[in-house]
């Protein structure tokens, strides 16, 4: 026990979910998402979350993401508990601590992947400049420095999803949080994809890869299962 | 975010969505449109009549039948009792402080040889109205004499456009020409005085008001005009010509107005149509403001999931909240605009035809009421859009 914790230490814990419980009440029906979740990951990790639909792995990337609270336990993310926050503080740290990606890329249209890459940006209230610079910078390093006026309806999937990640980088997250982010691409482009988080993570990005295909979450270093609402082996 | 980043953001998306934001901004446009130039038409109706009553003279006053400011409007159901005697009555009671002179109006139809003029204004006078109305100049001939005026001597003073209708040009003095059916001399004509409003002031005639009272079977007289001889005399004249009328007439058969009272009431009535015509055009403001409302609230609703992937990205709902509530001011400030462009386009326009008068004052209500107009109406789009959940958001098809 005192050997784990000195492992511990020597790693830094990021996330740890303690005794989460997440429950949705309607007027009439009261559903246990997350039943009792314990989970720890530390910085550096490619973790892969997997679980059919259903199965609860939504409402926990919801959590991990800091979109929702949970509705019991706690949720210590860099050392901070964030399990009881409000919409405000939730949004900062969202924008400076959480890198999303989508499922759908969820890029803005009618907008050029410089300005979409830019958007979390915006609201951390980064200048013009900076912005423009760092935007060209990350763009570059996901191989689309020559699409940077490009909307995204000019673009390939697997070239928007690519936007989507450096809009996630752009604010040097802690986390990358991905949810299904090859669910819409040919098996080719969503390797390429995968294999851009796994340069991501050497780098020492930490990933959260959320997905229901167990050929997609091998690919991280270590797999959680989650079944009805529970972490299962 | 910074504002100018939202107003650039709210640029955008009305670019983006143009002939939506055009129809959208449609009723404002209208609205600001109408109210510059409706407010300049009687801004100019007043200034135009306002010099017509100032050429007449400061120091001019009018005794008009009826009383004004009592129970009954001027010249209301009560009939009428002025006569030339009472003309007579002040011009002896004022002596040398004021000239005076008796006043009949009334359309008639010239004739000489074949030609006709139709709808002339023939004005029954004394010999003092040209001393009266300073902005009657003679171009030929002279003004009727006392002695012709008193005796109803049938001469006549006419204007250009008479000249020009009957004569072409041609020099009229001396010649006879029928006014209903009776002679009058012609010994004098007027110099031009221009047209407004649709009224040709020069298409007029000037008899006696003796004669004017046998041509029309009057006894009465419209009204008396005395022109005191300075300004500080304004105050006595009036005074001392409602003490010699009351003692023919009591206080209800009569008012003696003074320019600056007959200016002050012309200045309620134009303030009442104003506000009457420029309340009508704010209605199309508010209306223009709906629908403002109603094309954010369904933008809200297509934008669904920006405004998610906007909240999950860090915007918090204070962002998002400004983001949309800006949109709505530039829409409506955007018609506000274009508005006032128009207002002004139409006013220069109109102002061919009849005098208007554009206001820097109507200009700035109307474009701060449409502004107005986008903050209230923008709120609930704007708040409906700050309280959507993220998670839902983003999952919106």
């Amino acid at each position: 026990m005192f050997k784990e914790a000195r492992e511990g230490a020597s790693v830094a814990t990021l996330v740890k979910l303690h005794k989460v419980n997440k429950i949705f009440k309607t007027d009439t029906l009261s559903f246990h998402a997350l039943i009792d979740i314990n989970l720890e990951i530390k910085k550096g990790e490619f973790i892969g979350i997997v679980g059919p639909s259903g199965s609860g792995k939504s409402t926990l990337m919801n959590i991990l993401g800091l979109l929702d609270n949970p509705t019991s336990g706690t949720y210590t993310l860099d050392g901070q508990d964030v399990s009881r926050l409000g919409e405000e503080t939730l949004a900062s740290l969202r924008n400076k601590k959480i890198g999303f990606i989508f499922q759908n890329f969820n890029l803005l249209g009618r907008t050029s992947a410089l300005e979409n890459v830019q958007l979390p940006l915006i609201y951390s209230g980064v200048s013009k400049e900076e912005r423009d610079l760092r935007a060209v910078e990350i763009l570059q390093s996901v191989g689309l420095g020559d699409k940077l006026q490009s909307r995204p309806n000019q673009l390939s999937g697997g070239q928007q999803q690519r936007v989507a990640v450096a809009r996630a980088l752009i604010t040097n997250p802690e986390i990358l949080l991905a949810d299904e982010p090859t669910g819409n691409l040919d098996s080719k482009t969503g390797a390429d994809i995968i294999n851009l988080f796994k340069t991501l993570n050497k780098k020492g990005k930490t990933i959260i890869l959320i997905t229901h295909e167990a050929s997609i979450a091998k690919n991280a270093n270590r797999v959680i299962t989650i079944k009805d609402g529970k972490v299962g082996r | 975010m910074n504002i100018f980043e939202t107003f650039k953001l709210a640029f955008k998306s009305i670019i983006a969505n143009r002939l939506r934001s055009s129809l959208t901004i449609l009723g404002i446009v209208i609205g600001v449109t109408s109210v510059i130039l409706l407010v300049a038409l009687v801004s100019g109706l007043k200034s135009f009549i306002t010099a017509q009553i100032s050429s007449f003279g400061a120091n001019v006053m009018y005794v008009i039948p009826g009383r004004i400011g009592g129970g009954r409007g001027p010249g209301g159901s009560q009939a009428n009792r002025l006569t030339f005697q009472d003309a007579n009555n002040l011009r002896v009671a004022l002596g040398g402080d004021a000239e005076v002179s008796a006043s009949i109006q009334r359309t008639s139809t010239l004739k000489y040889q074949n030609k006709t003029d139709r709808d002339v204004t023939i004005a029954g006078v004394e010999a003092t109205y040209f001393k009266i109305i300073s902005a009657l100049k003679i171009d030929k001939g002279r003004f009727f004499t006392f002695s012709e005026a008193n005796s109803g001597k049938r001469v006549v003073v006419i204007g250009p456009t008479v000249v020009k209708n009957l004569f072409g040009g041609r020099d009229p003095i001396g010649e006879y020409i029928s006014v209903g059916n009776l002679k009058y001399q012609v010994i004098g004509v007027v110099q031009p005085r221009g047209a407004n409003f649709g009224i040709d002031l020069d298409n007029v005639g000037a008899i006696s008001v003796v004669a004017a009272q046998r041509q029309f079977g009057e006894d009465r007289v419209q009204n008396i005009l005395i022109s005191a001889k300075t300004p500080e005399l304004i105050k006595s004249v009036q005074s001392e010509a409602v003490k010699t009328l009351k003692k023919r007439l009591t206080e209800d058969d009569f008012t003696v107005q003074t320019q600056e009272q007959t200016l002050s009431t012309i200045s309620q009535i134009t303030g009442v149509l104003t506000a009457a015509l420029g309340g009508i055009a704010a209605i199309s403001l508010i209306v223009g403001g709906i629908g403002i409302m109603n094309i954010m609230l369904v933008s809200v609703t297509e934008r669904t999931r920006e405004i998610g992937l906007r909240k999950a990205l860090g915007a918090k709902p204070k962002d998002i909240r400004l983001q949309f509530l800006i949109e709505a001011v530039t829409l409506s400030a955007l018609g506000g605009i274009i508005g006032i462009i128009l207002g002004i386009a139409f006013s220069l326009l109109v102002n061919i035809f009849f005098q208007t008068t554009i206001t820097w004052w109507s200009i700035a209500l109307s474009f701060g009421f449409s502004v107005l107009v986008g903050v209230v109406f923008g709120v609930a789009p704007a708040l409906r859009a700050s309280k959507m959940n993220p998670i839902q958001a983003l999952r919106y098809e």
